[in-house]
């Protein structure tokens, strides 16, 4: 086994990061974070996670990036919004990790062959595509590509859904696809502009 | 009445029996609804991660559109309700990103002033058909049904706009109100796995799985639902949890199939035999 630095000196956390993370839209408010870690508590995955949100955002504020982007937790956040209701500091918690987890694809740090942000990308291409999600089709694109093996043990649910009459395997679509993808684009080239 | 319908994409697949009991009930209570016109995707949790402001652009299309008929839109999918009512919030609360989304939607031929209102249909339910009509209506009470109502997390979280957000009540007093009990039980508002049930089993199986025991063991005969990530979360995957746990063998129905039953609807035409669980013994025990 390998020896890892459990302890991080001060000198190990990443300055800029810290700086991003609190100019961001939420973000500002994590400094009024007192660690109380009532968003553990009422999380329903912190028992899952390698940093349970209390951890996670003070992590995030002092710069440890490398922990922050390449961690499970930020993955794990099913969008409950449990934390968020009870945090005595009204920290958005629920966006804070969105505002990670698109840091994290962004600069393609996520945990290899973790299906969850590969669901996310290919979510997001094929509402860009038809406009629409077909589920069967997602499903079973993300499988392929992450885990062929689970791809096998959904068979039987798969089987099921079929003879339910709940499952389609044709792609749905808009009509005016070209409308949506003007305006998704459009999006895109205000960004740019804002940059140059 | 009038209202535009959402559906979102889970309510023309694996949620098609919501949409079917959800459209059954509205006709029978007298609400007159239209699909809206070209809708797409409302982004759900996973466009969210990829990009913030493209999200709120590919929700803000279907609200530009809604505008144009100046109606209340019922979104019955939890996910597609909370993701349009946030975009409202974000575009109302941010006058940065508002400029933005609309001069994008602009570029599609769009616009939008920011005045549509996103409704769950157990609200327009409760407050603008109301109890009292809804009881009127009802023909076969559905007696010794005990029932665990299970709202889900995104109805009631962030905003909780017309039930408690701790503890709702509504679907319970509109089960009641079909003939049906509904015992106390404390995890009306848990989370369900969401999408990690299929992606991260591990984890995710387990949270559906605690649901189901609990309702099992505070004595209801089904868990009944409102959001089509919920029903195929806790239907679909009885087969993995009785590998993993046990056998549960317990069946998970839409509020609106059970309100139509009460409304003397038939079965079939509020697709109760979608259920993987079968649910139709359950429900016909109880007349």
């Amino acid at each position: 086994m390998a020896l890892e630095q459990k302890i991080k000196y001060e000198g190990d956390c990443d300055r800029e990061f810290a700086k991003w993370v609190v100019s961001q839209t939420g973000g500002d408010n994590l400094r009024h974070c007192i660690q109380c870690g009532v968003c553990s508590a009422t999380c329903p995955l912190s028992l899952y996670m390698d940093y349970t949100p209390r951890r996670l955002i003070n992590l995030a504020r002092e710069g440890f990036k490398k922990e922050v982007l390449g961690s499970f937790t930020i993955w794990l956040c099913a969008s409950c919004y449990a934390c968020r209701v009870e945090c005595p500091k009204k920290i958005h918690i629920t966006d804070i990790m969105y505002l990670l987890k698109r840091r994290a694809i962004e600069e393609g740090v996520y945990p290899r062959r973790f299906p969850i942000p590969v669901l996310a990308r290919e979510f997001a291409r094929m509402v860009f595509a038809f406009g629409r999600v077909n589920e069967t089709l997602l499903v079973m694109d993300l499988f392929l590509r992450t885990n062929w093996f689970r791809f096998l043990s959904m068979t039987g649910l798969g089987l099921n859904l079929m003879r339910t009459g709940r499952m389609s395997l044709l792609p749905d679509h808009i009509k005016r696809r070209r409308e949506l993808r003007k305006v998704l684009d459009a999006i895109d080239s205000d960004k740019t502009e804002a940059v140059s | 009445m009038k209202y535009l319908y959402f559906p979102g994409c889970s309510l023309k697949g694996s949620g098609k029996a919501y949409e079917e009991s959800f459209l059954a009930v509205a006709k029978a209570v007298g609400l007159e609804i239209r699909e809206l016109e070209d809708w797409n995707c409302c982004g759900a949790t996973a466009y969210m991660s990829v990009d913030e402001t493209r999200s709120y652009a590919l929700a803000g299309r279907n609200l530009a559109i809604a505008e144009r008929e100046n109606l209340d839109i019922i979104a019955p999918c939890n996910a597609c309700y909370l993701v349009l009512n946030k975009t409202q919030h974000a575009l109302k609360d941010d006058e940065e990103l508002r400029r933005k989304v609309v001069k994008a939607l602009k570029a599609g031929g769009l616009d939008y002033k920011g005045t549509v209102r996103v409704r769950h249909p157990l609200d327009v339910l409760i407050n603008d058909v109301g109890l009292d009509k809804i009881r009127a209506l009802v023909k076969k009470p559905l007696k010794d049904l005990k029932l665990a109502a299970y709202y889900g997390c995104q109805m009631v979280r962030p905003y909780a706009s017309f039930d408690d957000q701790h503890d709702p009540v509504t679907m319970d007093k509109l089960m009641e109100a079909a003939g049906a009990e509904c015992v106390p039980w404390p995890l009306k508002t848990r989370c369900c796995g969401g999408s990690l049930t299929g992606t991260v089993p591990e984890a995710g199986l387990r949270l559906a799985y605690i649901l189901l025991r609990e309702a099992k063991k505070r004595g209801a005969g089904a868990i009944v639902t409102l959001c089509p990530l919920c029903q195929f979360n806790l239907d679909g995957y009885q087969d993995q949890m009785a590998r993993k746990f046990e056998k549960v063998d317990f069946p998970v129905v839409y509020f609106t199939q059970v309100l139509g039953l009460a409304l003397g609807l038939s079965a079939s035409e509020l697709g109760i035999q979608r259920g993987i669980i079968p649910a139709g013994k359950v429900l016909s025990g109880a007349r």
